[in-house]
């Protein structure tokens, strides 16, 4: 079996917990990062209003290098706390388009979910909700965080009591 | 004739800046350009002479803050920002939003946007990623910040400078009129990327286990922001002592290079961007011939006159409409030398629509953007939605809340 985890800064802590409770030990493990292209770019190339400065870029370490080298740090600390032995793919791009084609072929996705922490929709932010919509595979869709009980829901008027 | 030549030089200085043809650099092309116009008369040597005159101490300005922005850099002022980012946001991804504010704001309004996009968004991002927290919202912060918060000072966007020497307002008086309108951008800016960005800015699980990437609070270069303080004490004081600000910022500018010299003398010469500001002295007596011929009218016909607010809300859109067609500093150019002769407030109004404007569309034109995604579209795959959605959000309110604002202010300095 091939299980592909896919963290993000906010929410790998949890994703790898229950991770590691859920998976079959005896699964071949992948943790996925994707970095988001756009941010990226935005960050590295001087755009809005420059019209005609060509300017060397400052030292230090480029963008792309920061990015890769936190992705490549988040990774690890992640097969740390999963305590077993995982593949590491960095990633980047478009997010929902990267995670759905490292997802293709594998037996199961697990993701977290990063919208609002209350039982709705809004609870699965357009990321994992793209993914979940298109995956192929089945998918394991954990809270980041304890989910609220049944009573604290807001439910819609024509399922009330 | 003369007309059709002005247009299409003013349009092959424009392309070529956009378009960056390694054999035909921008300011080569509008320097070449330039000297086409005055060879076949469509701006006489004196004309050409005047807007080189006009425009002088202001590139002569420009050139001083970016020295004195590059100086900042060298003594690590934005390092140091950086770190005390990282520091004072706990680990909170809203908080850390909250400092970018704070440093993206104040970076734009005291060195100039300039400062923020090419020395600050890069910080911003580093220190993002190494909280680890999502670095999305806060670079889009320092991107939009860049354009939405250069309305406070006259140093704070090429625009303003331009505009301050034409509009004739003290540096104070420019910064009290301003005021307002600035701190309403960057309340629309805060409300907005906050809502946005609410999934990448919720930090969930515990903390980093302590010891790992801990920060203690950093120490701050001192000198480099005490030199900077006086500049700006200087600027506040420049019509009051009657000395050109000019002077205050070289004096800033001179005193950070000889505290810490640059490697080289053409690290010191690049900082300035002197390619940079041959093209806008190119550029200006490009846009002068221009304007002699039409397009000063047409632009005057489709910009209302006087200050009541109706007046200013459709100066500051058509300046808005006229920098995301064909980039804020030709804007800027054009619309100068239309409304430099009424209030100052038809010159801050179209401030306002010129410096915000540019928001709306991905980097600053149509032209850029369109150019990009055709240039771009293979080797970086880049979603311009966010930023289009972002701009669409921030930049209609922006522009008529501020401009309100500068009305506000308007009755009362």
């Amino acid at each position: 079996m091939r299980a592909l985890i896919w963290i993000t800064e906010s929410s790998w802590q949890a994703c790898i917990d229950q991770a590691r409770a859920l998976v079959p030990a005896d699964a071949e493990v992948t943790l996925l990062h994707v970095a988001a292209s756009d941010v990226e770019y935005l960050a590295g190339h001087p755009g809005p209003g420059r019209l005609g400065r060509r300017r060397p870029p400052p030292p230090g370490p480029p963008v792309r290098e920061i990015a890769e080298a936190e992705a490549q740090a988040l990774l690890e600390r992640a097969r740390e706390r999963l305590g077993r032995d995982a593949q590491l793919s960095a990633r980047r791009g478009r997010i929902e388009r990267e995670v759905l084609e490292a997802a293709e072929g594998c037996d199961l996705l697990v993701l977290a979910r990063d919208g609002e922490p209350r039982r709705e929709p809004k609870s699965v932010g357009h990321y994992a909700r793209f993914v979940v919509d298109h995956a192929g595979c089945p998918v394991l869709l954990v809270w980041s965080e304890p989910p609220p009980g049944l009573e604290q829901m807001h439910w819609p008027p024509h399922l009330r009591r | 004739v003369n007309e059709a030549i002005s247009l299409l030089a003013l349009a092959l200085s424009l392309t070529a800046a956009v378009a960056r043809w390694r054999r035909a650099p921008d300011w080569a092309v509008a320097v070449g350009a330039a000297a086409l116009l005055v060879i076949v008369g469509a701006i006489s040597v004196h004309g050409a002479r005047t807007a080189l005159g006009r425009l002088g101490p202001t590139v002569g300005f420009l050139a001083a803050l970016l020295v004195l922005a590059d100086g900042c850099r060298r003594a690590g002022v934005f390092d140091a920002l950086g770190a005390l980012m990282a520091f004072r946001s706990r680990r909170q991804p809203r908080r850390l939003l909250g400092m970018v504010f704070l440093a993206a704001a104040t970076t734009t309004a005291v060195l100039s946007l300039d400062a923020t996009i090419v020395l600050l968004t890069p910080i911003v991002f580093a220190t993002a990623a190494r909280l680890p927290t999502s670095p999305r919202p806060h670079v889009y912060a320092c991107s939009h910040l860049a354009n939405s918060a250069s309305l406070l000072l006259p140093v704070s966007n090429l625009t303003n400078l331009l505009a301050f020497t034409a509009c004739g307002v003290s540096f104070t008086r420019f910064a009290a009129l301003m005021a307002l309108p600035w701190l309403i951008a960057i309340a629309i800016e805060w409300v907005v990327l906050s809502r946005v960005f609410a999934d990448d800015l919720r930090q969930t699980g515990e903390p980093l286990p302590a010891g790992e990437g801990a920060i203690g609070r950093p120490p701050l270069p001192t000198f480099a922001l005490t030199v900077v303080g006086l500049t700006l004490v200087g600027f506040g004081i420049s019509s009051i002592v009657g000395v050109a600000p000019v002077w205050f910022a070289t004096a800033g500018a001179v005193a950070l290079t000889v505290r810490r010299p640059p490697d080289s003398i053409a690290e010191l010469v690049s900082a300035a961007e002197p390619t940079f500001l041959v093209f806008v002295l190119a550029l200006g007596v490009v846009v002068t011939a221009a304007g002699d011929h039409g397009l000063s009218s047409v632009v005057d016909s489709l910009t209302p006159h006087g200050s009541s607010l109706p007046a200013l809300l459709a100066v500051a859109a058509v300046s808005a409409v006229l920098a995301n067609l064909v980039n804020n500093l030709p804007a800027t150019l054009i619309i100068v030398a239309v409304v430099s002769g009424s209030a100052p407030g038809a010159v801050l109004a179209m401030l306002i629509g010129v410096n915000v404007g540019p928001n709306l569309t991905y980097v600053g034109s149509l032209a850029t953007l369109l150019w990009r995604r055709i240039v771009h579209a293979h080797d970086e795959d880049i979603d311009v939605r966010e930023f289009l959605k972002l701009g669409a959000l921030t930049v209609p309110a922006t522009l008529v809340a501020a401009t309100v604002g500068l009305w506000l202010s308007l009755q009362v300095f």
